[in-house]
Formats: C-alpha cells, structure tokens, sequence
C-alpha cells in the first residue's frame, strides 16, 4: 500500500515539473484567439506562432449567441473574435469592443470595398472583414427528385426524417420568415409568431437540429436537405459530388464575419498584428483553401485554385443571390427570439 | 483521540467552493438586474414565476418522465441481473461485476459517442438491417435513442447496488422459506425482493439523478431537438445569459432532486447498510 | 436447466449489450474509411493522426494533470478532514457530513454552475485554476466518504494507547491512524482520480482559454461528426484502463475477493 503511494506522488511530482518547464515556465505572450469550429486552417496558426514567437490559444465557439456571452460575462479574455454582422452591432453598441488602430493593419487594403463600412460598424472602426456568404438549402441530388429553389421544400413531408436544419436561432427563424414572406429582421410580433408556428409545424419532419456536424451528416448520405452556410456547403461539395448548393428564391441572409478585438485583451498590439497577419494575401488564401468559405480579401483570390474562384456557391453574382438582407440586432426584441426558439426547441 | 482541528481546512474549503457558490445562486434566483455588483441586484420572485409557464413546465414534465422512462427499464433489465450474478460462486461473481465496472470507467462521452456511430442511418445496425432485405430503420435523433443513451450510460448504477444488497442477505432465511413449504415465487416474493428493497432504491435514486439532469445525451443522441431540463440549465448560462432565470431553474431542479433523496431515504429502512452510493 | 439457459442467454445479451459498443469503435478504429458501417480495410492512420492532432495531446495532458493534482490535494485535505470529523460532537458532525453530502447528491450541472457563478463572481480567470479547484471540489466529499467507514472500523483507544505512551497527536495520527484507515485512503484517491479523469460537466462550465480536458475533446468532436480519431482515442483509453485494472487487481486481488466488491 505505502508503495503505491509513493509512485503515486512521484507521479504527481513529475508532472507538475514537466508543467513548470513546458507550459507556464515559457515567458512568451500568448493571444487568446475566440473563433468558430473548423473555421481556420491550423497550419496558419502555427506559423504566426512561429513568426511572432508567441503562443496562441485557440478557442471554439458554435454559435454568435455563445460567444457572446461568454465575453459579456467576462472571465476569460480573448483577445480576438470573429463574430457575425447583427452580433458586432450589438457588441459595439454595449460597449464590448476596442477600437481598432487601422495604421497597424495596412493589409486592410487588401479587402473589398463592398465589405467595408457597412451599416453594423461604419468606418470598420471595430471590425476587419474576415469571410463572407450566403445560407442556402444544400441537398442531395440523388435523394431529391423535385426541383430545389424554395425553402416550401423544406416543409415537404415527402422528405420527413431527411431535413437538418441549423441549431442557430436567428439562422432557423429566418428560413421560417422567409418561407413567409416576411423580412428575417421582423420586429413584428405576430409574424414572429407565425414563423414559430411554421417551425413547429416543420419539427416532425426535421432530422436534427445541427452546427458542425451537418456537413458529416450530409457527405455521409444520412440526409437529404439541410440549411447551411455557403462556405460549409463548398467544402461539402468537394467531398460528395452527388450534393448541391440552392439559394432559395423567396431570398436569403447575406452575412459577414469579421475580426474584432473585445475589451478586456490583454494583448491589443498583439491582436493587430494577427489581424494583420490573416489578412496577408497568402494567408487569406489559405485560410479560404481550407475551410471553404469565401474571402473578403481580393488579393487572396490570385493564391486560390481557379475551381474555387470561379465557384457559384462561394462567389456567386448579385443577380444569383438575389434579395438578400444583412442580419441586424433585434435589441428589445432579442428576448421575443429567445423565447421563441425555446419554445421551438421544447415543442415534441 | 479528539482532532477536531484537522478538519479546519476542509471546513474553510466547504464553505468557500459548496456554500457560499449554492448561496450565489439562491441569490440570483430571487433578484434581477446586471451582475457584476451586488448593488446593482433587486428582489423578485419573477424568475421562479417565469418557470411556471406551461412552455418550461413541459420542458420539466419531459425531463421527468424520459428520466423515469429509463429507471424502469434500467430496473427491469438490472434486477434480474443482479441476480443472475448474485447465485454465482464467489470467484465467477467476481469476474462478472468486475465486467461490469469497466465499461463504466471508460470516459461517459466516449460511451454515448459510440451510441452515434452505431445508430446513424448509416451505421452498423441499418448496414445489417439493409443487409437482411429490410428497409433502413430511423434510430437516431428521436426518444427511443436519447431512452437507450440514458440506460446503457446508467445500467450499472442499478445493477451494483442490487447486487451488493443481494449477497448480504442471510441464505439461511431462503433455506427457512423453501423448508417451510414456500415455492420459488414465494421465496422471492416474500424473501428475496423485500430483503433487495435498500439495494433497489440506491438503484433507482442513483440511475434517476443523472438522467434527469442530463444534457449530454439528448445533445448528442437527440439532435439538438430535446430540450431537457439540463439542456435549459445549459442554455440560459452559456447561450442566453439569463442568469438569474438559470439559477431559479437550478434551484428547482436541486430542490426536486434533493427531496425525492429525502422520500426515497424515508423508505430506505436499512440506511447506510445498503444504501452504498457505489 | 432450461432455467440454466435462458439465464446464460439472458447474462449473454446483457453483456452483448455492455461491449459490443465498444467492441466497434475498437474495431472501426482500425477501419481505413470514414464510413462507420462498412469494412474497407485495416490501417494505423487514425492513431497516427491522433499523435498529430495537438488539441487531443493538450487534452490529455490536462486531463492526467488535474487528475493527479485534484487527487492528491483532495485526498490530503479529506484525509484530514475525515479524522477531524469522527472526532466531532453530534450536531456539527451531522451538519458538516450533510454539507459534504451536497456535491454528492447535487445533479453535476448544479455544482457546475453554482461554481462558475462564484469564479465569476470572484472575479477568477477561468482556466486551468478554475478547473483544478472545482475538480478538488468535487473529489473532497468522496475521498470523506471512502476513509469514515474505515475509522469507525479502528478501534477507538489505539491512538489513545499511543499518546499515553508518550506519542505526539501528530506521531500517533502518522504511526497508528493513517496506516490503520489506509486502504480508506487509497480507496478515495483511486475514486478522486477516475472521477476527475471521467469528469464532462463541472469542467465544461469551468473551462478557460487553452484549458480543456479529454471530455470536453471529445464532446466538440463528437459535436462535429463522426470522426475514427475519436475511435482511436477511445481504443487507447480503454487499453490504458485494463491495464490499470490488472495492476490494481494484482496487488490488491487478496482483499478485493474478501471483502466482494470492486470500489
């Protein structure tokens, strides 16, 4: 018995001096990086390390809602986040976010104009654009026989038990309003309400609701239908020829995620600089290569193989998009989509 | 030998991690406003009002009767069981309860996760059914495998406790029985199973606790579509951040869950002899 | 004897039931396809993108830290503890014994959040503090549990005898208590580590920046799809566990067949 003790506490002795002279004995800075799952390619990652002599710590999250409030909430700081459009609104308006010093990102000529300055940050005083795209119904072509170009598709009961929607509540509430005619801002409380009943309707035909984990699901043949980001649907694309990307022509979201620094980093200068980093053209291409999703970085697209540029799904014209809106914050109304999606989510 | 003092820094340690934390959250449960400054906190009693919305009393009632749903089935498998092992020689009964222990040392993530390859439309059980002429069967993302999640995760919880109340009884009062004319279902009904009382309600109190918490296997197993009362919990706190609302949904769910430990010991008669918690 | 039959049958199926999950992902991890029903042939990459993978490798490693250093502190701290306790009067030792009941009976998603309330409220940096403070936490009650029953069982004027003999309190604590509740105390660092090793909810509310543990691996994993790495994983995790459980059934087998049950 005393015997297993002691190598028990040898152990344990051990490991605390292999983490003193790992982990925190270094004195090197770290950046704390707050981003999607699969949203980056982890080879960039290392090299800024490298390049810098820093440490990253790289954190997931899986929806703008979780994100959130864990910066809200404070407790961990991060110092660089890649949330949505209505989210850094939201975030600029409660005072969360630092300004950025643009003189220490001069890659930001390297951006479109037409992601810069848009209504959630004019200026782009808090936020350097990161990707863009549309959400779009995905399908299977060999388990759907009918024409896909509206979102009534998804209500089709012909494809009960084959249909993902996102586990997001602004996203699925918005193919609800859509499907409705309605705009996927409502401040209406009678066409919110509406849009629940449709997705309550819808509940029985739904597969699951899913983040991630759609695209295994969808190159994989479980489903036939799913909700999902453009740049999800061309990484999908590449591993299932079988599958195709719609954007319905009832009209969709157009969306933006961009790079912000939250209060409370402890390594502003730092932050810039990754910034900074990620938007080097060969970078950004690399960064698009790997996750699918598309750039807002021109520059980059000389980096990128010709399939992806010339890619519909990922760069599509206007008049391929067709109507779209920009997400905002529904500020007041933000509890009535709260309590709707719950109420959509305990619905058997 | 009276050393009181060498628990002083337990004590400290109790009420700076168990009471002061269970404090902070009864505290919230009744206020409302910012957090960050206790200042800034007014009294209500809107957030245990809120719960009483026929939307989150369902969540509650759901919650209740997937987590019974899966005592019953954990019982009615987990007893017979028991004693299947129980009648074993000694080594042999070894052997098996050790089989059963391991696959409840291995990660409870990686349990359920195992669940998902198997039960997908694809996975190996529908692989078999397409195999044997059959049409594929939907076993994923619906109650019945968010029910089979609960017990494969929780069997053992029923079947040890049974079990170690089974071995303690006294065979000579079985021997008593069957000399006094009694037949086997007699023996167990009027021997075996009053004597396996204790062992039954550490069982069903220990296979119930967590499923009716839980928030992993309706995640993964259920698709996003259950929402179960830790899926509730989970939600206020990491997504909306309503806290105060997500403390009163603790509050309550402790409070339940503390009170049926309360009834249930009421009918434990043999407490702390079978009543081991593992 | 159809009796006899049906109860093999019956043990069978349980224990069909039990394994066989497991028994796939073991055999899918060795499956060089994606696919998670169709065999297409045997391969070692899977373990070797493990090895790759830097996510998994911190978590492990964070994972066997905490265990360590969440089982030695609480086991020191409920060691103690426990001796204090037995030698309370009444009413404080019912009520310190039913405080320490709380984390036990408490759902893990109460503790969890009821403890990311307090570092929030405290102002604490979540992280690898965050977390080996709420895994002591938890572990404490346990190792109090598993050490009582072995001091009631000691007899009582031992360390007495000791003292009037001229031994110190903290002489006979070390030379006639501790050696006499040991198997106590293994018994409750041995539970504190499997806990905290297994441990998904109280860590997933107390995690910070950089700081994860295996479960909390393998939930965003799992989130993502299925995915072999995990199947490898879990092959390495259940090896690593039979061969733990030989050690510990080799050196202990006398007692544990004594006294009849495994924990």
């Amino acid at each position: 018995m005393k015997r297993s003790i002691k190598y028990f506490l040898s152990i344990g002795l051990i490991m605390i001096i292999g983490l003193l002279s790992t982990g925190c004995g270094s004195n090197k800075a770290t950046l704390n990086v707050y981003n999607w799952g699969d949203y980056i390619d982890p080879d960039v990652i290392k090299e800024f390390e490298k390049e810098f002599n820093v440490k990253v710590n790289y954190n997931t999250f899986a929806t703008n809602e979780d994100m959130y409030v864990s910066i809200k909430k404070g407790g961990t700081s991060y110092d660089v986040a890649f949330p949505s459009d209505y989210m850094i609104e939201r975030m600029i308006d409660e005072g969360l976010l630092e300004k950025i010093n643009k003189e220490k990102i001069p890659n930001l000529s390297n951006i479109e104009d037409r992601f810069l300055d848009l209504d959630f940050d004019p200026n782009n005083e808090y936020s350097v654009p990161y990707m863009w795209g549309t959400v779009g119904i995905i399908y299977n072509k060999n388990l759907v026989d009918d024409v896909v170009d509206s979102w009534n598709i998804l209500w089709n009961e012909k494809y009960s038990g084959q249909i993902l929607m996102l586990d997001s509540q602004r996203d699925s509430i918005a193919v609800a309003l859509k499907k409705l005619g309605y705009s996927m801002n409502s401040r209406d409380r009678k066409e919110l309400e509406e849009a629940k009943e449709e997705l309550i309707k819808q509940k029985p035909l739904v597969y699951a609701y899913v983040g991630d984990e759609v695209k295994d699901l969808m190159v994989g043949e479980e489903a036939a239908l799913a909700v999902v980001w453009s740049g999800d649907a061309v990484a999908m694309i590449r591993e299932n020829e079988n599958l195709e990307y719609v954007i319905p022509k009832e009209g969709t979201n157009l969306w933006f995620d961009n790079m912000v620094i939250p209060k409370g980093g402890k390594n502003k200068e730092l932050a810039e600089e990754f910034i900074n980093f990620m938007n080097r053209p060969e970078i950004a291409a690399r960064n698009t290569d790997y996750i699918g999703y598309s750039t807002t970085n021109y520059k980059a697209l000389e980096y990128l193989p010709e399939d992806i540029v010339n890619s519909k799904v990922a760069y599509p014209a206007d008049e391929e998009i067709g109507e779209v809106e920009i997400f905002k914050d529904p500020k007041d109304f933000l509890k009535v989509y709260d309590e709707i999606w719950l109420e959509i989510k305990a619905q058997r | 030998m009276r050393m009181k003092w060498t628990s002083y820094p337990y004590i400290l340690w109790m009420i700076i991690f168990i009471v002061v934390p269970l404090a902070l959250i009864l505290l919230f449960s009744i206020t409302t406003g910012e957090e960050g400054g206790i200042k800034n906190l007014q009294f209500t009693l809107d957030n245990f009002k809120r719960f009483l919305d026929p939307k989150y009393l369902d969540v509650l009632w759901i919650s209740i009767s997937l987590a019974l749903k899966s005592t019953a089935i954990t019982l009615l498998l987990g007893y017979p069981m028991a004693m299947i092992i129980a009648r074993e020689k000694p080594k042999r009964r070894n052997i098996m309860i050790l089989l059963f222990v391991i696959p409840m040392w291995m990660n409870f993530l990686l349990r359920t996760y195992a669940w998902l390859t198997l039960l997908g439309k694809n996975g190996l059980i529908n692989y078999i059914v397409i195999k044997l002429g059959f049409k594929p069967l939907n076993l994923i993302y619906n109650d019945l495998a968010v029910l089979l999640g609960m017990v494969y995760n929780f069997l053992p919880f029923m079947v040890l406790p049974i079990y170690s109340v089974l071995i303690k009884i006294d065979k000579s009062l079985i021997e008593a029985a069957e000399d006094l004319g009694a037949n086997k279902i007699k023996v167990f009904s009027r021997v075996t199973f009053p004597l396996s009382i204790p062992g039954i309600i550490t069982g069903i109190t220990m296979v119930f606790m967590p499923a009716v918490s839980t928030f992993v296997i309706s995640r993964l197993l259920g698709g996003g579509q259950y929402m179960l009362i830790g899926n509730l919990v989970e939600q206020q706190f990491l997504w909306v951040g309503d806290w105060h609302f997500g403390s009163a949904i603790s509050i309550i769910m402790m409070a339940f869950i503390l009170l049926t430990m309360a009834i249930t010991a009421k009918f434990d008669s043999q407490k702390g002899e079978g009543g081991r918690l593992w | 004897m159809v009796g006899r039959i049906l109860r093999r049958i019956y043990t069978f199926s349980i224990f069909l039931f039990l394994y066989a999950p497991i028994i796939v992902l073991i055999v899918f991890s060795f499956n060089n396809s994606k696919s998670r029903g169709v065999w297409n042939g045997f391969t070692f990459k899977w373990y070797v993108e493990l090895f790759k993978d830097v996510e998994v490798l911190k978590a492990l490693y964070y994972t066997l830290l905490i265990a360590v250093l969440s089982s030695i502190i609480s086991t020191i701290i409920g060691t103690f503890a426990a001796i204090g306790i037995y030698g309370m009067p009444g009413i404080s030792k019912k009520i310190i014994l039913n405080l320490n009941y709380l984390p036990v009976l408490n759902p893990d998603i109460v503790t969890a959040v009821s403890l990311m309330t307090l570092f929030r409220f405290l102002r604490i940096e979540f992280g690898f503090i965050t977390m080996l403070l709420s895994h002591i936490t938890f572990s404490i009650p346990y190792v109090i549990l598993s050490i009582l029953p072995k001091l009631k069982q000691m007899n009582k004027h031992l360390a007495e005898a000791a003292m009037d003999l001229g031994a110190t309190p903290f002489y006979a604590l070390r030379k006639v208590v501790i050696p006499e509740i040991m198997p106590g105390i293994v018994t409750g660092a041995l539970l504190a580590f499997t806990l905290s090793v297994d441990d998904f909810v109280i860590s997933f509310f107390n995690k910070g920046a950089g700081v994860t543990n295996l479960s909390i691996t393998i939930f965003s994993m799992a989130r993502r799809g299925i995915n072999p790495v995990i199947n490898a994983l879990s092959t390495l995790m259940f090896a690593g566990l039979l061969v733990l459980l030989l050690i510990i059934n080799s050196r202990s087998s006398k007692s544990i067949s004594e006294r009849g049950d495994i924990i």
